[in-house]
């Protein structure tokens, strides 16, 4: 194939040529670095949870009455809740899973305040969370249910105990076994002792940076508000759902059920915006592609009718079918190939930008050479059926007039 | 002349419907998609009060103690504590000031239909209301001595005395707070600053408030926070007095002070309020106090998220795409014209008559992608809505926005159309002549 006819012809209309490499290399930068965008937020928002989040939702109930009795509530609730049929488990909790709402704190492994810290998630439940959040044990034991400590907000202070995330327990001691170990609450004040390893558990935070380092502690604050998890058997969550709403009216005067929400409401809702945006960057790619694409169709399309004479005179010399369709695929390519050199620039220069904006790692290199691939193919499809026509011009048009 | 122009343009795009829809609709999506994000930017940066953004400041005490600071790098709480919170308004050194925090609270109605439901509270002094302009529909703020006696009075939003009175002057009437009663003073007009600046704490595009009720009722009441409490030491006692003594931040304080005067005076008792605190063992870091103005505030909270912005940067991008793809097609469709350019210009037109000819036909395609575009932003922002569900108040398109995607189509399609109009007048008419 003879690369310098294509060239010459190509220098003789310049304009279009250039148009369609630079939607090429425009295309390429946004392509590459919207997937970038998207591919990290998939990942953040399919992070493993640890929790049976399709099978679990939660009760939010307000007390209202000068003489309701938190503790009270908190037992005869979770008395009905765990009653009822299809309930695996029920369990009082101080913050939603994946609510995007909770207590951090940092911890330490040192009594010294002024000891470096680790922050961490923090949930305080009673002793049926592990069986209501769907989560196994790795190492040591579960609550006890006289581990639980029954205070309010403001006079709660952290328990001797507590549950680890594996993730959390490497961090605080690497490299050896976290099960007895002691860590600091609160600036060294409040010694705990770990006594359990679960492996995989999301604290209320999900798109935090830390949220796998989560502490669960054996604690129920009575409060005006509360909330509890409750894990049905597969598929019978929202029967279930329906059920407690009518037995936690009946059974309450002086308390009313603020929201019944599934755990999978509450994740969908922290991850909202990312939902949104990534929805928005995939439209974006989509639009653009085909745009692209109907741009080369338009501009190939209208060099085959402004050359019909020319490609008429050249079946009349001889040349086939094939190398006339070769002939404009060829100089498809040799436009996108100029596009996604100058594209490659464009993606990188763009992801410099996005890096500073974002204050996230850079492009992973591939995603350049495969966004390449994807535009090379995307020109030759859309040259193809304009080519095609192109062939299918007679060789006797040559000599008439058009 | 300019109409002769249009029914010519009307007439070249007629008779091309295919290349002419792809035109516009390459123009209408660019557009679209950088009307869409350019319209949530525009909200999310917009500025909520604009008559006195410049008179009222955020206040930050650097109260943090422990060994590093609120935020790295050396950046003071956003909120303040209780006991700066009272001190300060007792010290009364501005025009106005503020001290206020969020909280949730079951209301009762006398009418026993109503059941008892959850409100979202301000828990506030009275200057928030002159403070921040905010209307009234009947009645006004509670008094001072309100304040002082922690009296239970109560402001009501216009969404709550919709619900709890039906819309009726509710003024002099009772409800139940929390099992305390409560007199309504004042019922609000529709108020909904976007981005809600005075509390960036709990949901930045948010609604306001359901009603407001005086700050001095905290403590009788145990008013919880419905917000961020951050704290760097133990709160002591364990109980609500030990916790409104604490060195926990959760509240936002708010002066207003109408000039740079006023503004460096407050500065400076902050300083003095801090180092008198220091003498008694408080504020262990060094002298960190800010003043910043609303729209400095919005910036420093970085209201905007990040991603907002990249989105407007990649739609504009997407924009420029749209635009070479359109001048493509416009060349190549002039071009195929070339004839009867040429005979125009045979027949005496000038260069400049044949110009404006072209310049008119995109910028009739420009209008045309334009208004298709507005349609399709309308569209996306639904759609967005859908997605967004806790943050509608971003989703919207105000004439502002209108006005200025239009003026875009038409000013990208006019630049789109200068180079192929320039290209066409450039060719000699014998040349095109000979072919026909």
């Amino acid at each position: 194939m003879e690369i310098r006819p294509i060239l010459s012809a190509m220098l003789r209309n310049k304009t279009g040529a250039i148009l369609i490499a630079l939607q090429i290399a425009l295309t390429l930068a946004i392509v590459c670095n919207a997937v970038f965008i998207i591919h990290g937020r998939l990942v953040m928002m399919n992070r493993p949870t640890g929790i049976d989040t399709h099978n679990i939702f939660v009760v939010s109930m307000t007390a209202y009455r000068p003489d309701y009795n938190a503790a009270n509530m908190i037992r005869t609730d979770l008395d009905v809740l765990r009653r009822i049929p299809g309930v695996v488990d029920a369990a009082y909790t101080g913050s939603v899973p994946l609510s995007g709402s909770g207590s951090t704190d940092g911890i330490s492994t040192k009594s010294d305040p002024k000891a470096p810290t680790v922050d961490e998630g923090e949930y305080y439940m009673d002793d049926h969370a592990l069986k209501t959040l769907g989560v196994r044990l790795a190492e040591g034991r579960d609550f006890t249910h006289e581990e639980v400590v029954h205070t309010g907000w403001h006079e709660y202070t952290p328990p001797p105990v507590a549950i680890i995330s594996r993730a959390l327990a490497t961090k605080l001691f690497p490299g050896q076994d976290a099960l007895g170990k002691i860590f600091y609450e609160a600036g060294g004040r409040y010694p705990v002792t770990v006594i359990g390893v679960v492996d995989t558990l999301t604290n209320s935070y999900p798109s935090w940076h830390n949220y796998a380092l989560t502490a669960i502690f054996p604690a129920a604050l009575e409060n005006k508000f509360s909330d509890f998890m409750v894990r049905t058997l597969p598929g019978q969550r929202d029967e279930v759902m329906k059920e407690v709403d009518g037995q936690l009216a009946k059974t309450h005067t002086g308390a009313y059920v603020r929201h019944l929400r599934t755990l999978d409401w509450y994740e969908a809702n922290t991850f909202q915006a990312d939902h949104a945006l990534t929805v928005l960057l995939t439209v974006m790619i989509c639009l653009i592609l085909a745009i692209t694409a109907l741009g080369i169709v338009g501009l190939a399309s209208f060099s085959v009718s402004q050359r019909t004479r020319q490609i008429g005179t050249r079946r009349a010399l001889g040349a086939r079918k094939t190398d006339i369709v070769r002939y404009f695929m060829m100089e498809n390519w040799l436009i996108t190939s100029i596009g996604v050199a100058l594209g490659s620039i464009f993606a990188v220069a763009l992801n410099f930008w996005l890096v500073n904006l974002f204050d996230v790692a850079p492009i992973s290199w591939y995603y350049i050479p495969v966004g390449i691939v994807c535009l090379w193919m995307l020109g030759l499809l859309a040259v193809l059926s304009p080519a095609l026509r192109a062939a299918a011009i007679p060789p006797a048009i040559a000599t008439r007039n058009v | 002349m300019f109409t002769y122009n249009l029914r010519l343009a009307l007439l070249s795009m007629k008779r091309n419907p295919i290349l002419t829809a792809l035109m516009v609709s390459a123009i209408a999506i660019g557009i679209g998609m950088a009307t869409t994000t350019l319209a949530i930017y525009h909200v999310m940066s917009g500025n909520p009060i604009p008559q006195k953004s410049d008179q009222l400041y955020a206040v930050q005490l650097d109260s943090w103690g422990g060994n590093s600071p609120f935020k790295e790098p050396d950046e003071p709480p956003t909120q303040v504590t209780y006991r700066d919170a009272v001190a300060l308004m007792q010290a009364d050194k501005a025009q106005y000031q503020n001290a206020s925090f969020q909280s949730a609270l079951t209301v009762q109605s006398d009418n026993p239909s109503i059941k008892p439901f959850m409100v979202i509270a301000r828990v506030t002094y009275n200057d928030f209301f002159p403070m921040f302009d905010v209307p009234f529909e009947y009645g006004g703020p509670w008094s001072k001595n309100a304040d002082q006696d922690a009296e239970q009075v109560v402001v009501l939003s216009q969404e709550t005395n919709e619900k709890l009175f039906g819309g009726a002057n509710s003024v002099g009437k009772e409800i139940s707070l929390e099992n305390h009663r409560f007199r309504v003073v004042g019922v609000l007009k529709r108020w909904n600053p976007v981005p809600k600046f005075y509390d960036l704490e709990n949901s930045q595009f948010g609604d306001t408030e359901d009603l407001y009720i005086p700050f001095s009722l905290t403590a009788p009441m145990q008013l919880q926070n419905n917000g961020n409490t951050s704290c760097w030491k133990d709160t002591g006692d364990h109980t609500f007095q030990g916790f409104l003594n604490s060195e926990c931040v959760w509240i936002q304080f708010w002066a207003q002070l109408p000039t740079a005067a006023d503004r460096d005076a407050y500065h400076d008792f902050l300083n003095a309020y801090a180092d008198e605190q220091k003498k008694l063992g408080r504020f262990p870091r060094p002298l960190n106090n800010h003043l910043r103005n609303v729209t400095q505030w919005l910036a420093y909270r970085k209201v905007v998220p990040v991603e907002v912005r990249a989105l407007v940067g990649l739609s504009f991008m997407f924009l420029m795409v749209c635009m070479l793809n359109a001048v493509g097609l416009i060349l190549a469709k002039f071009l195929r014209r070339s004839g009867e350019i040429g005979l125009r210009r045979a027949v005496g037109a000038s260069r400049m008559t044949l110009f404006r000819q072209y310049v008119v036909e995109t910028a009739v395609i420009g209008l045309a992608g334009g208004a298709l575009g507005l349609g399709l932003s309308w569209f996306g922002l639904l759609g967005l809505r859908h997605l967004l569900t806790s943050t509608t108040r971003v989703t919207h398109l105000d004439w502002t926005m209108v006005g200025t995607s239009l003026l875009l189509a038409i000013i990208a399609s006019v630049i789109a159309g200068l180079y192929p109009a320039w290209r066409m007048v450039r060719i000699p008419p014998a040349m095109y002549l000979k072919l026909q």
